[in-house]
């Protein structure tokens, strides 16, 4: 049950978003966040809709995927929309009952408020999580970030922290379900009860858990050494990231999009 | 006579402890020479200091007393440089028992990678190691694999070409096979062979299964913390008393041979195989029975 658990969301594939450079991806995927809260009109609105469907035309990944990773969004949607429409500030009241009251701001703000989220979230999760594998994005982050280095940030360090903890939550999962039978074996009860019984039934589980990761962290470490690691300096890697032609016309094609909102944000009047 | 790229001399170790009373030492005076080419197992039982000696090998751990050579140069903790250190590091290497505890990467070339890289290997020359490594110990199809879609004895090679990767001259197997399946169990010793026959890497394979150690050209037994026996795998198990009294087995038929010799009959006693065993029973009767007949 707990092996069924996917890491990360990679679909692996070939398109075009797939052979973009992991760095590039990061540094679009943050414009295209801040795109997504440069929009003003409502036909600004629109062209990112269309470029965010056109990009999830371009990787592969299924319409119905992208649908339903927004369904853990559901509340945070819902929760959002209602304190906009209740509590903004807004001359043109269209109803009211008691202490509250709807304006048209304030529905605007609303509905404008979940396009953003609704975009932010498929289309960074698209670029980011559907086709970007865990390691070639952590791979992005250390060389994007590499020049902190050189003011002591511990970036090889977090990087390598980051690829190993994505390697062993397999390990981790698979071995707390060996721990889970274990225990039931010898009559735990792990479902009846309370909350608070519920939760101390997970200490028989979670203390062997621990003492396990600590002496595989040193088992870890010794093979590490053996295998000549000494931290990141004068360390190479097998792959070398170079960006393509590729990688210029996607920037080129999220500058182009950043040129079409100004433009319409400027020839069309804001929502707000 | 071949170089000797290990030799221990009188090499005692003791872990640190805070009561200097409680401090057993773990390897007593040991003394070994380790031949260039040579596939050596080692046995003993749980505790009788083989590992720490591996240990002591691969300089994870220093002696407390006691001289250490490697290929040829005595090494001192105080006057070797970290660069000279690491260049040693890299001729050794190390598999160990957990497969699971050697896997650094998610993806399994991006693991094979991981030590030339340490290295500062140029990434081509990384690339045409990594394929070499999954070559040699046959992975090559899951080189795009994940580590966690493999089984234990498959994750054991990729550790075994993590560590080929780096070009040691020697390899140090610590109990390498021990969590395995017989089928796990059966392609490690393989690739473990070809290592040494095809490579001549010099392999140094602590293990307790009697089985194995039969396939290597010497066998050492060791019992706490020194040398109890040492020779061809032949002589070691014609000791079965010795061996059996150190919580040791010997092979069965070695055994089998051994009690019927005892019997009065005039049995080989350095048999290792079923076939041999047979045929030298076979033999046996064969003399006796033109002995009578004449």
């Amino acid at each position: 049950m707990l092996k069924d658990i996917t890491l990360g969301q990679y679909f692996p594939g070939n398109s075009l978003l797939h052979k973009l450079d992991p760095r590039m991806k990061l540094l679009l995927a943050i414009c295209y966040i801040v795109l997504i809260f440069l929009a003003k009109s409502a036909p600004a609105y629109a062209l990112i809709l269309l470029f965010t469907v056109l990009i999830v035309a371009v990787s592969g990944v299924s319409f119905g995927v992208v649908l339903r990773s927004l369904k853990p969004l559901f509340f945070v949607l819902i929760f959002t929309t209602l304190i906009n429409v209740f509590w903004s500030n807004g001359t043109t009241v269209l109803w009211t009952w008691g202490p509250f009251a709807i304006t048209r701001e304030g529905l605007i703000r609303a509905v404008t408020m979940a396009i953003r989220i609704v975009l932010l979230m498929a289309s960074t999760s698209v670029i980011l999580m559907y086709t970007t594998s865990p390691i070639s994005l952590t791979d992005g982050i250390e060389r994007l970030l590499s020049p902190l280095a050189k003011i002591g940030v511990p970036v090889h360090t977090f990087a390598m922290m980051m690829t190993m903890a994505l390697r062993f939550i397999p390990t981790l999962l698979e071995e707390t379900q060996k721990i889970i039978n274990a225990q039931k074996a010898r009559g735990a009860d792990f479902d009846s009860g309370n909350l608070i019984d519920k939760a101390k039934a997970l200490i028989p589980i979670l203390i062997p858990l621990l003492i396990s990761q600590f002496r595989r962290a040193e088992e870890l470490a010794t093979a590490m050494e053996c295998r000549c690691y000494r931290g990141g300096g004068g360390r190479t890697r097998m792959t070398v990231l170079r960006f393509a032609l590729r990688d210029f016309f996607a920037a080129l094609a999220v500058a182009a999009l950043l040129a079409g909102i100004i433009l319409l944000n400027l020839y069309f009047p804001a929502l707000l | 006579m071949a170089e000797i790229v290990i030799k221990a001399e009188d090499i005692s170790f003791s872990y640190e402890s805070d009561h200097p009373a409680d401090q057993i030492p773990v390897l007593n005076h040991l003394n070994l020479e380790i031949e260039k080419g040579s596939f050596v197992a080692v046995l003993g039982h749980n505790g009788s200091g083989k590992s720490t000696m591996a240990k002591l090998f691969n300089l994870i751990l220093t002696p407390t007393s006691g001289n250490l050579y490697l290929f040829g140069k005595k090494f001192d903790e105080e006057t070797v440089t970290e660069d000279e250190f690491f260049a040693l590091r890299q001729r050794i290497g190390m598999v160990f028992q957990n497969p699971d505890n050697q896997l650094v990467a998610t993806i399994v070339e991006e693991d094979v990678a991981f030590g030339p890289e340490n290295l500062g290997v140029p990434p081509a020359e990384i690339r045409e190691r990594v394929d070499a490594a999954l070559e040699i110990v046959g992975m090559k199809e899951f080189a795009r694999h994940s580590p966690h879609q493999l089984s234990g004895g498959q994750k054991q090679r990729i550790a075994i070409a993590g560590i080929i990767a780096l070009r040691p001259d020697i390899i140090i197997f610590d109990e390498s096979t021990a969590m395995l399946d017989p089928r796990g169990r059966s392609d490690v010793l393989a690739t473990i062979e070809k290592l040494n026959r095809e490579f001549g890497t010099t392999i140094l394979h602590i293990t307790h299964y009697m089985e194995e150690a039969i396939r290597a050209d010497r066998v050492i037994v060791i019992d706490s913390g020194s040398i109890l026996l040492d020779g061809t795998p032949a002589e070691v198990f014609s000791n079965v008393r010795t061996l059996k009294s150190v919580g040791l087995d010997v092979p069965q038929v070695t055994e089998l041979l051994l009690e019927i010799r005892e019997d009065g009959f005039n049995l080989p006693k350095n048999v290792l195989s079923y076939e041999e065993g047979a045929r030298a029973i076979a033999d046996y009767l064969n003399q006796k029975k033109g002995r009578s007949s004449r």
